[in-house]
């Protein structure tokens, strides 16, 4: 196996063909294909899954609003909330991690609240910093790197979500939970000049 | 030991086999294009297959060689010369210090690779050389080669200190045979096995897309090829939900027209799959120029499979062999 991939409903498995043509032998199968999957129904038919399993919370702080999030007022609006509503449901909801994709550490969470569920942005943006909160449509999630993007943009983390000089270069990973915490803009630059 | 860019060509870019295990991370795998053609260049001047070596876009670079240098430079048809002479690719040449190599325009295969003994001296990030552009990382800072950037050389086998004095490089035997070689063409046939998604496609649909023919638009780059052609529709409209994807998946978006996902594709997609490029064709899509046309044909996971380990297999023998004459030709000088 080279990697894998979990996403939503599935994982995806990248192997070496030429590697597993070397074992069709001992597997008594006719393709590396078939190896792969001798392996992994093997492997399935071992796996005990824990219901209770303890729910890993990463917090992200956030400052909403202002310059770090210029539509959290269109957001409210559209929801006919005001701003701290909008910040309240944002951040009082657990969002399960479904899969990590489109960008390195983007998560696609679950768990947004219909209350401010808002359509994205009719033209996309060509610059979003890294760090920034956004809802499209009932999504919300957090972009790691600079990126264009046509989400509405509520808020920014100071944390670096993306670390490629780490071994675990991301800082969210799929299957953990994320809670939004909202901080001041004081507090943002004081996070950032640790982060740095 | 070091290169230095003169010229930096249309996009030329450090690349090696791709960074793998990111993946789950949401990083992509980026590599070369054409992975057999950086393989070839690698293997010919002795390198391990993976080495990271310049990929070259269309507009090639010109390059001063500072020191005695064992190169080879293998892939789409652009015009080489040293010293104003035309050099021949697919084969290791020597270069003496202070030669100058420019590249022409790319006629109908559009991308090369330039490998150099001893490989490129730069740091690996996150287990590759591979340039990773939209996120700043890996190959040369994280970026596409520039006027007047220095390449540091890493160490070779080979000693190349003493070199005729009256040439300005020295072709050692070509190695390569056309069998081994992928089928380079201007327009090809691309074999293809079934997609996650293909029986959700009309019967109409699944018929076009193995008797028409699509050619390549003018915005596709490293990430995608955007086709143009018959336009594709599922049976019935519906949602997908994201999942993981490779180099050469090919997804149906809205409007019907097929996106071929390549080395820098993103690790996601939420588009429905009606096909997937088998491993061996894809140096071929990696070489076709904009507007080129390519008529699908499909193969089954046994054949592709087949295909691929035969493909690995040359590879593992031209490496022996060269791996030997070098040896011999070396001791020679």
């Amino acid at each position: 196996m080279i990697e894998y991939v979990p996403a939503f409903t599935n994982v995806t498995i990248y192997y070496d063909c030429f590697q597993a043509a070397k074992l069709t032998q001992d597997y008594n199968v006719l393709s590396p294909y078939e190896v792969l999957k001798s392996m992994v129904e093997k492997i399935l038919l071992q796996i005990n899954v824990k219901e209770d399993q303890v729910q890993e919370i990463v917090e992200i702080p956030v400052c909403y609003g202002g310059e770090y999030g210029p539509d959290l007022e269109i957001v409210a609006k559209h929801n006919q909330l005001t701003a701290d509503e909008v910040i309240k449901i944002h951040s009082d909801e657990l969002y399960l991690i479904y899969m990590i994709g489109f960008a390195p550490g983007f998560p696609y969470l679950g768990g947004l609240s219909d209350k401010i569920a808002t359509p994205r942005r009719q033209s996309p943006r060509l610059k979003i910093p890294a760090g920034t909160v956004g809802i499209a449509g009932n999504q919300t999630g957090v972009y790691p790197i600079e990126t264009p993007g046509g989400w509405q943009l509520i808020g920014r983390t100071p944390l670096k979500l993306f670390n490629p000089e780490s071994s675990t270069p991301t800082l969210l990973k799929a299957g953990n939970y994320i809670r939004f915490i909202p901080i001041s803009p004081n507090e943002y630059e004081q996070l950032l000049e640790v982060e740095d | 030991m070091s290169i230095k860019i003169i010229k930096p060509g249309l996009l030329s870019t450090i690349q090696d086999t791709g960074r793998k295990g990111y993946q789950k991370f949401g990083i992509i795998e980026s590599g070369a294009m054409d992975s057999f053609a950086h393989r070839a260049a690698n293997i010919l001047v002795g390198n391990d297959m993976d080495a990271a070596a310049i990929e070259i876009t269309i507009l090639g670079p010109t390059i001063l060689f500072t020191e005695n240098s064992l190169i080879a430079i293998c892939g789409g048809d652009f015009t080489v010369t040293i010293n104003g002479k035309r050099l021949p690719q697919w084969c290791p040449v020597f270069v003496s210090e202070g030669s100058v190599l420019k590249f022409s325009g790319a006629k109908s295969q559009i991308r090369s690779y330039l490998a150099i003994a001893g490989g490129f001296d730069l740091p690996k990030e996150m287990g590759s050389y591979s340039t990773y552009l939209r996120a700043g990382i890996g190959g040369y800072m994280g970026r596409e080669l520039r006027v007047g950037d220095v390449l540091n050389v890493g160490k070779t086998k080979y000693s190349l200190g003493s070199f005729p004095t009256d040439k300005s490089f020295i072709v050692i035997s070509k190695y390569i045979s056309n069998r081994v070689k992928p089928m380079y063409a201007a327009n090809q046939v691309i074999r293809v096995i079934k997609g996650a998604q293909f029986d959700l496609f009309t019967q109409e649909s699944k018929k076009l897309f193995f008797s028409k023919p699509y050619s390549v638009l003018p915005d596709s780059d490293r990430m995608g090829y955007r086709l143009e052609g018959a336009t594709l529709a599922l049976e019935q409209k519906q949602e997908m939900i994201s999942a993981a994807v490779a180099f050469g998946t090919i997804q149906i978006p809205a409007n019907g027209q097929p996106i071929i996902l390549m080395a820098d594709h993103q690790t996601t997609g939420g588009y429905p799959k009606i096909a997937q490029v088998i491993s061996v064709d894809l140096p071929l899509l990696a070489q076709l120029n904009l507007g080129a046309t390519i008529q699908f044909q499909e193969v089954t996971l046994q054949e592709a499979q087949s295909l691929y380990i035969k493909r690995e297999q040359d590879l593992q023998q031209l490496q022996y062999i060269v791996k030997k004459e070098l040896k011999n030709f070396i001791g020679g000088i």
